[in-house]
C-alpha cells in the first residue's frame, strides 16, 4: 500500500517529466529545428549551468518581490473577504467595483505603477499584489456567505454577538476556501512579478528573459522559464501543504492522516 | 408570527398560548408545516414575536435567552471541533462562564468530558464530528445544550433523522438527563409514541396557522421503562392523540 503511494505520487510525476523532456529532445534533433526558435532540453540546461549565476541572482529577486506582493494580497484580501462577506449591503457595494477592477489586464497598469515608484522592485511586488488578492477575497467571502444558517444558529440561540459568530463559526468555516484560494494566489503572484518585470525594471527573470530575447539567446530565455516553472511547482507544493497542515477537518482525515 | 412581507406572508402560528411549569417536561406534536418549529425559534428568541407576548420567569423575551440550550435535528456539531471542543462552545459565549474560559479551561474541560461520558460517548471525547455515528453526533449535540446548566432545554426534532433502535436508546438517555436534573424541557416532534413516552404534557398543533387543538396529560407513571410502550394505557394515548392529527382532512 506505501510503495503504491510512493509509485503513484513520486514516480509517476518523474516519470511523465522524463518522458516529457526527452520527446521534446527527439523533435528537436529529428526536425533539426534551429536554436534560436526552439532549444532542445539539453541547450536549455546547458545554458542554465552556464549563466547559473546570473540567473540565481535574478530568480531571488523575482522570488523576494512575489512573496512581499503575496503577503501583503494574503492579509488584505482576507480583510477585504471577511469585510464583503460580514454585510449584505458592504457585499452589493464593493462587489461590482472589485469584478471590474479584477478585469482590467495588470500589465496595462505597471507603466502606471512605474511612472508613480519608478524603476525597481515596487512594482513588481505591487503587480503580485494585485493580480492575486481577489481569488482570496472572493474566497473567503464565499466561505462566509455560504456558512450554514443552523450553524449560525448554534450561537445565536446562546446569544452570541455578531463578532462571536464569526470568530467561532464563520472564520473556521471559510478557512478551507481561504486555503484553497493561497494555491492560486500564490500562483498569480509569480505571473504578476514576471509581468512587471518584462514591462519594466532593472532585475528579476522577467527582465534577464527580456534582455536573453533581445540578443537572440534563446536558450537563457527557456532556461528562465524553466526556473520559473519549476519555483511555481515549489511554492504552490508549500501552500498545498500548508492548507492540508490546517484545515484537515474538510478533508475528513484524506489528505493528511 | 408570520414569515415574509405583505401578502405572500406566511402566517405560521397564531393564538398559541402555553404554560410551562418549572421541571415540567412537554412535547408540541402536529403535521409537518404546522409551525412547531417556529413556536420554538420564538420562545428561544431567534425570531422576534410580530404580536402576542411571549415571557420566560415572568420577564418578555426580546432576544436569545441565555438560561435556554437548543438542539436541532441536524446535530450541527462544527466539524473542526473535537467532542469536547464542541461541547465547550457554549461556555466561550456564555456569562459567567466566558470571562473565566481561559483561566478555568481544565476544569471546564474535565466538565464536559464527564457529561460526554455521562451519555455514553466514553473513549469518542476526542473524536471529530464526522468519525461519530448519527446517534453519538446527536449525543454531543444535547451535552453541548446543557452543558452552561440552562434553566430550558428546547429540542426541535433531535431524533428526526436517527433509526429507530437508536432513538429509543436516545429517549432513555433523555430521560434519565431531564430526571437527575429537573431541567425544563421543550421538546418538538411528530413522533407520537416518543412525545408520550417522554412528555408530562403533550400539546397537539393544527395545520397552519399553528394552533393548539389539545392538551394532554401524560399520567403514566415515572420512570418509564421502554416495555411502557408495549402497555395498553400507552397505545390508548397515542391513539387518542393521532385523531386530532389531519384530522381537518
Amino acid at each position: 500500500m506505501e510503495r503504491q503511494e510512493f509509485a503513484i505520487k513520486v514516480l509517476s510525476p518523474a516519470a511523465f517529466t522524463l518522458v516529457l523532456f526527452l520527446l521534446w529532445e527527439i523533435v528537436c534533433a529529428v526536425f533539426t529545428v534551429p536554436l534560436t526558435i526552439l532549444p532542445a532540453p539539453s541547450d536549455v540546461f546547458a545554458a542554465l549551468w552556464q549563466y547559473r549565476a546570473p540567473i540565481i541572482d535574478n530568480s531571488w529577486v523575482t522570488l523576494w518581490t512575489t512573496l512581499v506582493g503575496f503577503m501583503i494580497a494574503t492579509l488584505f484580501g482576507l480583510g477585504l473577504g471577511i469585510a464583503i462577506g460580514w454585510h449584505r449591503a458592504i457585499y452589493a457595494g464593493i462587489y461590482p467595483v472589485l469584478v471590474g477592477f479584477n478585469s482590467i489586464p495588470k500589465v496595462a497598469v505597471v507603466p502606471v505603477l512605474i511612472l508613480w515608484f519608478g524603476l525597481g522592485e515596487i512594482p513588481a511586488i505591487l503587480t503580485a499584489f494585485l493580480i492575486s488578492f481577489f481569488p482570496i477575497a472572493v474566497n473567503v467571502a464565499t466561505g462566509l456567505a455560504t456558512t450554514e444558517p443552523e450553524l449560525e444558529d448554534v450561537l445565536r440561540a446562546l446569544g452570541a454577538s455578531k463578532l462571536d459568530v464569526m470568530r467561532k463559526v464563520g472564520i473556521p468555516r471559510s478557512l478551507p476556501y481561504f486555503f484553497g484560494s493561497l494555491k492560486v494566489a500564490i500562483t498569480l503572484a509569480f505571473v504578476g512579478a514576471v509581468v512587471s518585470e518584462t514591462v519594466g525594471a532593472n532585475k528579476g527573470l522577467g527582465k534577464l528573459m527580456l534582455d536573453a530575447q533581445a540578443s537572440f539567446q534563446v536558450p537563457i530565455v527557456f532556461a528562465g522559464l524553466l526556473v520559473l516553472a519549476v519555483m511555481g511547482i515549489v511554492l504552490y507544493a508549500i501552500t498545498a501543504l500548508i492548507e492540508a497542515r490546517f484545515t484537515g477537518w474538510a478533508f475528513r482525515g484524506g489528505a493528511n492522516r | 408570527m408570520a414569515y415574509g412581507r405583505g401578502a405572500a406572508a406566511v402566517r405560521a402560528i397564531e393564538q398559541v398560548s402555553l404554560e410551562i411549569a418549572r421541571g415540567e417536561f412537554i412535547a408540541v406534536v402536529g403535521p409537518s408545516g404546522c409551525g412547531k418549529s417556529s413556536l420554538m425559534r420564538l420562545i428561544s428568541g431567534l425570531h422576534p414575536p410580530l404580536a402576542g407576548t411571549l415571557t420566560v420567569e415572568g420577564r418578555p423575551v426580546t432576544g436569545p435567552l441565555k438560561s435556554v440550550g437548543m438542539a436541532f435535528q441536524n446535530s450541527n456539531l462544527l466539524p473542526w471541533r473535537n467532542a469536547v471542543d464542541n461541547v465547550l462552545l457554549p461556555l466561550e459565549i456564555v456569562e459567567p462562564y466566558r470571562s473565566s474560559f481561559h483561566k478555568e479551561k481544565k476544569p471546564y474541560e474535565a466538565k464536559a468530558r464527564a457529561l460526554l461520558d455521562s451519555v455514553g460517548l466514553i473513549g469518542f471525547t476526542e473524536k471529530h464530528p464526522w468519525e461519530l455515528s448519527g446517534g453519538m453526533q446527536q449525543r454531543a449535540s444535547i451535552c453541548r445544550a446543557l452543558i452552561h446548566e440552562p434553566e430550558i432545554l428546547l429540542l426541535d426534532e433531535p431524533f428526526g433523522a436517527l433509526d429507530a433502535f437508536t432513538r429509543e436508546e436516545l429517549w432513555c438517555t433523555l430521560r434519565d438527563i431531564q430526571a437527575a436534573r429537573k431541567v425544563t424541557v421543550m421538546l418538538v416532534t411528530h413522533d407520537l409514541r416518543e412525545a408520550v413516552f417522554l412528555a408530562d404534557t403533550v400539546y397537539v398543533m393544527s395545520q397552519r396557522p399553528g394552533r393548539i387543538l389539545k392538551r394532554c396529560e401524560v399520567k403514566l407513571p415515572r420512570p418509564r421503562d421502554l416495555e411502557v410502550t408495549y402497555t395498553q394505557a400507552f397505545q390508548d394515548v397515542v391513539h387518542e392523540l393521532r385523531s386530532y392529527i389531519g384530522k381537518n382532512k
